[in-house]
C-alpha cells in the first residue's frame, strides 16, 4: 500500500501543529517555515503525480481505513484523472501565496501561516477523499481559515465580506449533508450495506423525483461554491476584502472545489436527473459567462474586476461540465487547472501594486509599463492567457470546452463564446489603463519594481501557463481514461442515451464524428480536438 | 421491597444523605471553611459516581424485585444519562468557586441545592413510572427555582426566579393533570403498562388530551415554542453558573425523561403526537435560531440558542427510531461539554463589579488568550454542528433519523437554522478574532482552565474519534429502543 496520498494530506497539518510551537515574534522564521513545509508538500505532490498510472481510469494509490465503522464511514482516499491536477494546483499554489505575502504579512504571521497551512490540507482532503461524508468533513474544514484570513487579515469591510461567504457556503453544504445521508441510506435499503464510499455510491438507484431533490441538494451547494450565476454575490465582496493570499487559493482553488463536486458526486451519482436538468445549469452558466464579463467591464476597481471575470470564466468550467462529452469535459477540468494559474497570477498582481500605491481603482494607474516593466511582462502574459491567446494556457481550455458543447449545446455554445470577446475587451482595456500612456500621477513614476519574492511566486506561474499552451496533452492524456469512465456512467441510464440521441438530431448537419457518445467510444488519439485554425474565435 | 432492593437506589441515597449533612453543616458551626464546601461537594460526587458503578454491576447478579422494578429502572439508558450529569454537576462545582469565592452567599446551601437538583436528575433519568419522573422533576425543579434566586439582593437574580417559578409551578400542575388523565385512561403509571394499555385503545378523547398536556409540560421542561419565554430572563438574571446548570444538566435530564416517556410509554400514539411535536420542533429552531440573532447579552443568546438545540433534540423523539433515540443520546453529552465550554468562558470574562457577559466583551481574546480563543471557537464550531467536531456527530445522528423516518422536511428546517445559528455563533467569533477590543485584565484561574480543558478534549475527541461512544449510545439505548419495539439500525 502506498500512503503518498496520506502523507501530502497530512504534511501541512503537521507543519501546523510544530509552528504553533514557535514564538510570535519569530517572524521570519514562522514564514520560512511555512514555505518550506508547502514546499514539501509540493514536492510529496509531485510523488502523486509519478506514481500515477496513465491509462487507469478509477480511483488510483487508494488508501482505506475504517473511521466510524458503525456508520460504514472511511478514511478513503484516491486519486483519478479528474482530481489529480487540482491537487497538485494547491500544491503549488500554496507556496506561492507563502511567497507573495513574505513581505505583506505583518500581522499575526503565525496565525496567517498556520491557518493557510490547515486550509491546504483541507483543500486537499477535498480532491482525495472517496469516501462522501470524509469529503463533506474537509469541505467545511476549508471555510473556517478562510473565515479567519478574510476576516483577521482583509480590508475595511472585511468582517460583512467573510459572514457573507460563510453563511453562503454553509447554507448549501448543510443541504448537501441532508442529501449525502438520504443517498447513504437510498443504498442501504437497496443492498443492506450502509458505506459512504463513493464508487459504492455510484450505482445506486433511486426513485425519479428523490433523484431530482438530491440533485438540487448537491448542485446548490457546489454552484455556491462555483460560483453559478445568480449566487455568485458573496464572491465579489469576499475577493475585494481578502489579502492577496486569500484571493489567490479562494479563486485558484477554492472555486474548483465546486466545480470538481459537479463532476465527482453530481453527474455519476445523479444521471437521469443531469441529463433532464443540464439545460438549466447550461442557461445559468452562460448567462454567467457573459453577465460576469460586462460586470467586470465595468468595474473601476481592479480587483473586482479580476473578481468577476472569476464568475464569467468558471461559467466556461461548469459548461464544459453540463455538455457532457469528453471534449468538453477534459476541457473543463484542464480549465480549471488554467483558471487556478492565471487568475492566481493576476490577484497576485493586483496584489503587487497595491502593495506600493495603496489603490486599487483603475483611474488611479496609468504608464506604469515606464516604471515597472518586468512587472508589467508578468502582469500582461497572466492577462493573455486568462483572454485565452493561443499558445497560452487558456486558449486550450476554453478551445476544448467551447469545441465540446458546440456538439451538444450549439446556441448556448454561440452565446458563451462571446464571453471570451468580452474577457479581451475588459482585460486589455485593464492593461492600457493601467501600463499604457502618459503617466499622469505624480505617484506612479516611483514605483518600486517587482520584488525577488514576487518574482519567483510568478516564474512558475508563467512557465505553465507556457506549457500547457504549448503541451497540453501531457496534461491532457492523464484525464482521459478517468472521463471517459465518468461518461459511461452518466449514458448508461436511457434517459442519458436519449438525451444523446436527442440531440443528435438538433445538431444534425454536423457529422458523426461530432456526436458525443461517438467521441467518448473513441479511443485517445493525440490531436485531433486542436485544430489550432478555424476554431470558434 | 427487601433490602437487595435498596442496591438500585444507594447512589441517590447517598447523594441525598450527603447534601442534606452539607445542608446542617453551617448549623453545626462550619461556616467559616470555605473551601472545603467545595472539596466535600466533589467527594460526594465521586462517591456517587462510585456507588452508581458499582451498582450497575451489582443488580446483574441479584434476584430483581418487580415492585422496584416498576418504579425505578437501573438500565443503561439511566447509567448514560447519570454518569453525564454527575459530570456536569462536578463540572459546574468547578465553575462556581470564584463566584462563591465574594463570599455573600453561603456555599453550603449553595452544593447542597446542587446535590438536590442532581438527585432528582438521576431519579429522572431512571424513572419508569411517570410518578418516580415527576418526584423527580420536581425535586429538580424547586432545587432551581432557589438557585435561580439564589443573589438574594439582585432585583434580576429575584425577577428570575420568580417567573422561573411561576411558570414552572404552573407547567408542573398541567404536567400532573396530564399524568393524571393518562391513569384515568390507561389504569397505570407504568410506562410499560401505559404501553400495553394503549396498544388496545384506537382513539380515546381523554387520553389524547393527556397526552396533550403531559408533552406541554415536558416541552416546558425544555423549553421548546410555545413554552421557551421563560428562558432568556431567566438565563440572564441567574447567576451565571446556575444559568450554566439550567442550560446543560437541567435540560439534558428534560431530554431524558422526554425520550423514555415518548419511546417507552407513548410510541404507539406515534401518528396522533408526531405531528404536533414536528411543529414544536420547527417552531423551536426558527424562533431560538432568529432571536438569538439578535442578542447582545451572550446570556441572552445562549438562552435562545438553547430553544433551538430543544428543538433539534425533538427531531430524534419524532423520528422514534433506533438512530433517533442514539441521537439523544450523544446529543445530551455533546450539548452539555460545548455549552459548559461557553459558559465557563463567559465566567472566566466576569470581573469584579462587571458582568462581562456582552459580545463586546469577548473582543479581543484571540490575542489575549489565543488557547482559550480557539477553545471557544470549537465549542461554537460544535454547537453550530460543523464538523470536525462533536456536534457535527450528533446533528448527524438527528438529521439521520429524521431523515429515515420520513421527516425530511424537518430535517432541512434543521439545517437551515443550523446555517443561520452559525451567524450569531461566528458574532462572538467576530469579537475574539476579528476586532482588536481593549486591554482588560481577566483571572483565568485553574479550575476554569480544567473545565475548559476538559470541554476541549472531549468536544474535539468526540468529533474525532466518535466510535467507542457511539458504541456506548447503541449499548445504553437498547433497553429503551427493545420497549419500544424498534428495527434496529444498520449500524449495528
Amino acid at each position: 500500500m502506498n500512503y503518498i496520498l496520506s502523507i501530502t494530506l497530512w504534511l501541512p497539518v503537521a507543519a501546523a501543529v510544530i509552528l504553533l510551537f514557535f514564538p510570535k515574534t519569530a517572524a521570519s522564521a514562522i514564514k520560512g517555515f511555512g514555505l518550506l513545509a508547502s514546499l514539501a508538500t509540493f514536492v510529496a505532490s509531485l510523488g502523486i503525480l509519478n506514481g500515477f498510472h496513465e491509462g487507469v481510469a478509477g480511483l488510483q494509490l487508494t488508501e482505506s481505513l475504517a473511521w466510524i465503522p458503525q456508520w460504514g464511514i472511511r478514511y478513503a482516499l484516491g486519486v483519478d484523472g479528474i482530481s489529480l491536477w487540482l491537487i497538485l494546483l494547491t500544491t503549488l499554489l500554496t507556496p506561492v501565496v507563502f511567497l507573495s505575502s513574505w513581505n505583506t504579512i505583518h500581522k499575526h504571521p503565525k496565525e496567517y501561516v498556520i491557518a493557510f497551512l490547515i486550509m491546504e490540507a483541507a483543500m486537499i482532503g477535498v480532491f482525495v477523499a472517496s469516501d462522501l461524508l470524509l469529503f463533506y468533513v474537509f469541505f467545511e474544514l476549508t471555510l473556517l481559515p478562510m473565515y479567519l484570513v478574510i476576516g483577521v487579515w482583509g480590508g475595511a469591510n472585511r468582517i460583512y465580506a467573510a459572514i457573507k461567504f460563510f453563511l453562503f457556503t454553509i447554507a448549501g453544504s448543510l443541504l448537501m449533508l441532508l442529501g449525502i445521508i438520504y443517498l447513504a441510506f437510498a443504498h442501504f435499503h437497496d443492498t443492506g450495506v450502509l458505506t459512504f464510499t463513493i464508487t459504492e455510491l455510484y450505482g445506486t438507484t433511486l426513485a425519479p423525483h428523490a433523484q431530482v431533490l438530491l440533485f438540487f441538494a448537491f448542485a446548490l451547494a457546489f454552484a455556491i461554491k462555483v460560483p453559478l450565476f445568480p449566487l455568485h454575490t458573496w464572491l465579489p465582496d469576499a475577493h475585494v476584502e481578502a489579502p492577496t493570499g486569500g484571493s489567490i487559493i479562494l479563486a485558484g482553488v477554492m472555486l474548483k472545489m465546486g466545480t470538481y463536486g459537479f463532476l465527482r458526486f453530481v453527474l455519476p451519482f445523479f444521471p437521469d436527473a443531469t441529463a433532464k436538468y443540464a439545460g438549466l445549469l447550461i442557461a445559468l452558466a452562460v448567462i454567467g459567462i457573459v453577465y460576469g464579463a460586462l460586470v467586470a467591464w465595468v468595474q473601476p476597481d481592479m480587483k473586482k474586476l479580476v473578481a468577476y471575470s472569476s464568475v464569467s470564466h468558471l461559467g466556461f468550467c461548469v459548461l464544459g461540465i453540463f455538455a457532457l462529452n469528453q471534449t468538453s469535459i477534459e476541457g473543463s477540468i484542464l480549465q480549471m487547472v488554467n483558471h487556478g494559474l492565471s487568475t492566481g497570477a493576476l490577484f497576485l498582481c493586483v496584489g503587487v501594486i497595491y502593495e506600493r500605491r495603496h489603490t486599487r481603482l483603475l483611474a488611479d494607474y496609468g504608464g506604469l509599463a515606464k516604471t515597472m516593466p518586468v512587472f508589467a511582462t508578468f502582469f500582461i502574459i497572466a492577462m493573455l492567457s486568462s483572454v485565452g491567446l493561443p499558445g497560452l494556457n487558456g486558449f486550450i481550455g476554453e478551445f476544448l470546452i467551447l469545441a465540446g458543447s458546440f456538439q451538444t449545446w450549439p446556441r448556448a455554445t454561440i452565446v458563451a463564446a462571446t464571453g471570451v470577446i468580452l474577457a479581451a475587451i475588459y482585460l486589455l482595456w485593464l492593461i492600457q489603463r493601467v501600463f499604457f500612456g502618459p503617466i499622469t500621477k505624480e505617484e506612479n513614476k516611483n514605483v518600486r519594481e517587482i520584488a525577488w519574492n514576487e518574482v519567483v511566486a510568478l516564474v512558475p506561474l508563467v512557465v505553465l501557463m507556457v506549457w500547457i499552451g504549448v503541451r497540453p496533452n501531457v496534461f491532457l492524456r492523464k484525464m482521459t481514461p478517468s472521463v471517459q469512465q465518468l461518461l459511461q456512467i452518466v449514458h448508461k441510464t436511457d434517459a442519458g442515451k436519449a438525451m444523446i440521441a436527442g440531440v443528435g438530431r438538433r445538431v444534425s448537419g454536423v457529422g458523426d464524428q461530432n456526436r458525443p457518445h461517438e467521441a467518448m467510444l473513441r479511443p485517445p488519439t493525440p490531436d485531433p480536438r486542436l485544430p489550432l485554425s478555424g476554431g470558434v474565435r | 421491597m427487601n433490602w437487595n432492593d435498596m442496591i438500585y437506589i444507594l447512589p441517590e441515597v447517598i447523594l441525598t444523605i450527603g447534601a442534606s449533612a452539607m445542608l446542617l453543616v453551617p448549623v453545626t458551626g462550619g461556616r467559616g471553611a470555605k473551601l472545603s464546601a467545595k472539596w466535600m461537594m466533589i467527594i460526594l460526587l465521586a462517591i456517587t459516581a462510585g456507588a452508581l458503578i458499582y451498582c450497575s454491576h451489582a443488580v446483574e447478579n441479584i434476584d430483581q424485585s418487580r415492585q422496584l422494578q416498576a418504579m425505578f429502572a437501573l438500565d443503561g439508558f439511566s447509567i448514560f444519562f447519570k454518569l453525564l450529569f454527575i459530570g456536569a454537576i462536578a463540572m459546574l462545582v468547578m465553575l462556581s468557586e470564584d463566584f462563591l469565592a465574594e463570599g455573600k452567599y453561603s456555599p453550603w446551601e449553595y452544593y447542597s441545592l446542587l446535590g438536590f437538583a442532581l438527585c432528582g436528575m438521576m431519579f429522572m433519568a431512571s424513572g419508569v413510572h411517570l410518578i418516580t419522573i415527576y418526584i423527580g422533576l420536581e425535586l429538580l425543579s424547586l432545587s432551581s427555582y432557589i438557585l435561580a434566586g439564589f443573589y438574594k439582593s439582585e432585583l434580576k437574580s429575584t425577577e428570575a426566579a420568580m417567573k422561573y417559578f411561576i411558570l414552572g409551578a404552573v407547567s408542573s400542575a398541567i404536567l400532573l393533570y396530564g399524568i393524571s388523565l393518562i391513569y384515568g385512561v390507561c389504569g397505570s403509571l407504568n410506562l410499560l403498562d401505559i404501553a400495553a394499555a394503549m396498544s388496545t385503545i384506537v382513539t380515546n378523547d381523554a387520553l389524547m388530551f393527556g397526552i396533550m398536556l403531559l408533552g406541554a409540560g415536558l416541552c416546558f421542561k425544555i423549553a421548546a415554542v410555545p413554552f421557551h419565554v421563560w428562558t432568556p430572563d431567566v438565563y440572564e438574571g441567574a447567576p451565571t453558573p446556575i444559568a450554566a446548570f439550567l442550560s446543560t444538566g437541567s435540560k439534558a435530564a428534560a431530554f431524558a425523561i422526554f425520550a423514555r416517556i415518548f419511546y417507552t410509554g407513548l410510541h404507539d400514539f406515534h401518528l396522533e403526537w408526531n405531528y404536533v411535536l414536528a411543529t414544536i420542533s420547527a417552531l423551536s429552531m426558527i424562533i431560538g435560531n432568529l432571536a438569538a440573532i439578535t442578542q447582545d447579552n451572550v446570556k441572552r443568546m445562549l438562552g435562545y440558542s438553547s430553544i433551538a438545540h430543544a428543538g433539534y433534540v425533538l427531531l430524534g423523539v419524532i423520528s422514534l427510531n433506533a438512530l433517533g433515540l442514539r441521537g439523544i443520546l450523544m446529543y445530551s453529552v455533546v450539548y452539555v461539554f460545548a455549552n459548559l465550554g461557553i459558559w465557563a468562558t463567559v465566567l472566566m470574562l466576569r470581573r469584579h463589579q462587571y458582568a462581562g457577559e456582552r459580545v463586546d466583551d469577548f473582543e479581543g481574546l484571540s490575542r489575549r488568550s489565543p488557547l482559550w480563543a480557539f477553545a471557544m471557537v470549537i465549542f461554537l464550531l460544535s454547537l453550530g454542528g460543523i464538523p470536525p467536531t462533536a456536534g457535527f456527530i450528533g446533528k448527524y445522528f438527528l438529521f439521520a433519523a429524521a431523515v429515515q423516518a420520513g421527516f425530511g422536511w424537518l430535517a432541512v428546517i434543521a439545517v437551515l437554522m443550523s446555517a443561520v445559528s452559525m451567524f450569531y455563533y461566528l458574532r462572538l467569533v467576530v469579537a475574539m478574532y476579528l476586532r482588536e477590543g481593549v486591554e482588560a485584565e481577566f483571572a483565568i484561574t485553574t479550575p476554569l482552565r480544567i473545565v475548559a480543558g476538559i470541554c476541549l478534549v472531549v468536544t474535539l475527541a468526540l468529533g474525532i474519534v466518535p466510535s467507542s461512544l457511539i458504541d456506548q449510545a447503541v449499548l445504553s439505548s437498547s433497553h429503551v429502543a427493545a420497549h419500544a419495539a424498534l428495527t434496529p439500525h444498520a449500524g449495528r
